[in-house]
């Protein structure tokens, strides 16, 4: 059963939701690798620096790298073992990132180490601050800004709601639907530490209509001391991006360019709120997260809880393939990256690793038209580009009209234009290569 | 388990796509045609169905030459040539000479469309380029009706139809009268019920507003077709109309002879929705088909022709681009609309 909600954003889409065979899959805990890579840069920011040696043994949890300077967090041992290489590692995007090679101990238990606690009753704003990075924290619903960042809200500025986002509106993924469901109050401890290290007034968390059970459970179990609501919405995509969540909550419109603290708002994604309520409290880092594994070609979907650094082939090997594993990505199907190998691993930023069969990607791949002018794309752009003229710019490389007459530069890349394209023009590439061209330009 | 060894495809996302496709929303366009289509060759007989194969073979094979002459791959595969061949061959009158359709049909697609670049770059509906040129050359063939359910219809053709090329069309002495001729030079009024079902002579494809109405509403339902520009084109002559009716019931016809008489139907369902030639936005469409409606009931009234739809169409198709330039979307969290 659906809760009846009309509020929502204007325009997006509507694309399949595709949750139904992971959703009711309860969290369950991911075997070891036979060896973690750990990158030491999973964020936006300066790299971790390693603070373990070569051949040095660890303990889960242990801290392995500190955080270098304000734009950076550190990173925690996923398992007991012995730290093999300290070197380069493929990331998805396609670059090699220094990373910490750990063989974990046959038999390496879950038992975690605890460090001092952070405690609510007693810390300061800025001491829970410098806690969430050294605890490692990110934004987990994929984007990688250090969180501790984006909580220290810039002198003169106010923030007067603490909007928790728990739209999960990418297809295939269900893990905040489950975090919602299954760490209720580590949701409402993360909802305390954020109140207070922001200063915000009441807290709202914000789910869509597929979510019902998670939006009831949430709603029974609220503390009656905790300022928070739960706001159910609309399902549409991408209404769990910060700007569009910030308009169908307070109907307040985020200015080019600029935050959501620009309009008194703090967006925080709702599994990074429950893993700063899980491990602040016992002075942790973040070691794994949970992530839907999901796709046509995944055997034994789920939501699982692996370890940071597990590379993907070990991952998919243990739910299983189909024969016809076409393409995988990281990430939900609209906005996900697809990556070129498979040792790869998981970082903190990873919400979902979908496989696709030949037959979606021959779906996604199939042949192009000349734009016919329809507007589906207009209609669909949650941020109100022309995608159509910018799409026609694009290809002949009139960068400088695309960003002074049409707001290239607003474009995040939900990808809503390209799903409706009937001509299936790929807009969003088109886009990021403009953008590319303009960045580099700019910096020239 | 055997180790996973597999080549992976590595693409942009996003990764999914929505059903919508260029050549299956022009499929489903030439379905949406076909009731108002089979009415046609009911109503109208072996002359109407000669008359849109003729059009059809005509756009498809110059389609195609272009497509040569450009050293392109074919795009009959697009559907759009079948579109644009059934809706000019619709708006003929079913007893035009053959040879007049199968040169109009080339000029529709040769200048309309692939001067241009082909699907997509098309500043005019090319149909109605088509017809136009026709209009313009041969006034009294394209104005020149047959009975509507002609007992013979479907066993002998009217002389008209076989006419030599570039010869003269002679008719056959019983013709019929478009209720706006009929309106027009006679002041004689045809009943609204007649007119909305189609027992009236006209076009072959325009008669029946009801199965234009019918296939248009399918198109909204599938989300291929835009419904403001129709409702713009229909409300704008309805609320005209019906002033100037109030104003003066002798001079001027109701709003419900206007509404279904002649191709406003047509051309306000199939045809101003040309996505190529009209607006993208929602305020450019309102404003477009509103300008579209108010030209009709200019030249139907004040004008020397019975029917002013065509020219209306191609009017706002040349305004289209200016109403893009000038309408823009204001960009979230900016102030205003883009600079242009």
């Amino acid at each position: 059963m659906r809760l009846l909600s009309f509020r929502t954003f204007r325009h997006g889409v509507h694309p399949p939701e595709a949750k139904e065979e992971t959703r009711g899959m309860p969290i369950r805990q991911f075997p070891f690798a036979p060896l973690l890579v750990v990158p030491l840069v999973q964020h936006i920011g300066a790299p971790a620096v390693a603070v373990v040696r070569e051949g040095q043994e660890v303990v889960r949890g242990q801290r392995i790298a500190r955080p270098d300077g304000f734009l950076s967090v550190a990173m925690h041992a996923p398992a007991s073992g012995v730290v093999r290489r300290i070197a380069l590692a493929p990331s998805a995007a396609g670059r090699m990132v220094p990373a910490v090679y750990l063989e974990p101990f046959p038999g390496s238990t879950q038992e975690v180490a605890e460090g001092a606690p952070c405690r609510l009753d007693r810390a300061t704003p800025a001491e829970i601050l410098a806690a969430i990075q050294e605890a490692g924290v990110v934004g987990l619903g994929g984007a990688g800004f250090p969180t501790h960042a984006k909580l220290a809200i810039p002198a003169g500025k106010v923030v007067d709601t603490l909007i928790v986002n728990g739209v999960e509106c990418e297809p295939y993924l269900t893990t905040d639907h489950r975090v919602m469901l299954e760490q209720r109050d580590d949701v409402f401890t993360g909802i305390r530490y954020l109140l207070a290290v922001s200063g915000a007034r009441h807290a709202i968390v914000g789910v869509e209509e597929n979510t019902p059970d998670a939006a009831r459970h949430l709603r029974d179990g609220l503390p009656a001391d905790l300022p928070a609501t739960v706001e159910v919405l609309r399902v549409k995509y991408p209404q769990g991006a910060e700007k569009m969540l910030v308009s169908a909550l307070l109907g307040r419109e985020v200015p080019s360019g600029g935050l959501p603290v620009d309009v008194q708002a703090l967006c925080v994604n709702v599994a990074t709120t429950a893993e700063i309520g899980r491990l602040l409290p016992h002075g942790r880092g973040i070691q794994e997260r949970v992530v839907t594994v999901g796709g046509p070609a995944v055997v034994r979907k789920g939501n699982y809880r692996i370890p940071i650094g597990t590379p993907l082939r070990f991952l998919l090997e243990h739910v299983g393939v189909t024969g016809d594993l076409d393409s995988v990505f990281l990430g939900g199907p609209m906005m996900g990256q697809a990556v070129p190998r498979l040792d790869v691993t998981v970082t903190k930023g990873v919400s979902g690793v979908l496989a696709f069969t030949g037959r979606e990607s021959e779906r996604a791949s199939r042949r192009t038209y000349p734009c016919i002018r329809c507007g589906h794309c207009l209609d669909a752009c949650p941020v109100f580009l022309d995608p159509a003229t910018l799409g026609a710019l694009a290809r002949t490389a009139d960068f400088a009209r695309m960003t002074d007459e049409h707001h290239l530069m607003d474009c995040f890349e939900c990808g809503a234009c390209a799903f409706v394209c009937p001509a299936r023009i790929p807009l969003v590439q088109q886009f990021r290569l403009a953008k590319a061209a303009v960045r580099k330009a700019a910096a020239r | 388990m055997a180790p996973l060894a597999k080549t992976l495809t590595i693409r942009p996302s996003p990764h999914l796509l929505s059903g919508a496709s260029v050549d299956t929303t022009m499929v489903n366009v030439v379905l949406a045609l076909l009731p108002a289509t089979a009415f046609g060759i009911y109503a109208f007989g072996a002359p109407a169905a000669l008359t849109l194969a003729t059009a059809l073979a005509s756009c498809a094979l110059t389609e195609l030459a272009s497509c040569r002459l450009a050293g392109r791959p074919s795009t009959l595969g697009d559907w759009s040539v079948t579109v644009t061949g059934l809706l000019y061959g619709l708006t003929l009158p079913p007893g035009l000479p053959l040879w007049m359709t199968a040169l109009g049909g080339a000029i529709a697609v040769g200048l309309g469309k692939a001067l241009f670049g082909g699907l997509g770059y098309n500043p005019f509906n090319p149909a109605l380029v088509g017809r136009a040129v026709l209009q313009a050359a041969f006034p009294v063939a394209m104005t020149s009706w047959l009975p509507v359910f002609d007992p013979a219809r479907f066993v002998s053709l009217p002389a008209s139809t076989l006419t030599p090329p570039f010869t003269t069309p002679v008719y056959d002495a019983v013709t019929g009268a478009t209720p706006l001729a009929q309106w027009k030079f006679g002041h004689a009024l045809t009943a609204s019920g007649e007119l909305a079902l189609g027992m009236v002579s006209g076009s072959t494809g325009e008669t029946s507003a009801v199965l234009i109405l019918l296939g248009g509403a399918y198109l909204v339902a599938r989300n291929m077709m835009s419904w403001r520009i129709p409702l713009a084109v229909l409300v704008t002559v309805g609320g005209l109309a019906g002033l100037l009716h109030e104003i003066d019931p002798q001079r001027h016809a109701p709003a419900g002879f206007h509404l279904f008489s002649g191709g406003l139907m047509l051309g306000a369902v199939f045809m101003a929705t040309d996505m190529v030639a009209s607006p993208m936005t929602a305020l450019g469409g309102y404003l477009y088909g509103a300008l579209i409606g108010a030209l009709t009931l200019v030249i139907r009234v004040w004008g020397g022709l019975p029917e002013g739809v065509m020219y209306a169409i191609l009017l706002a198709n040349a305004v289209s681009p200016l109403l893009d330039r000038a309408i823009r979307p204001r960009t979230y969290g900016t102030r205003g609309p883009a600079r242009t």
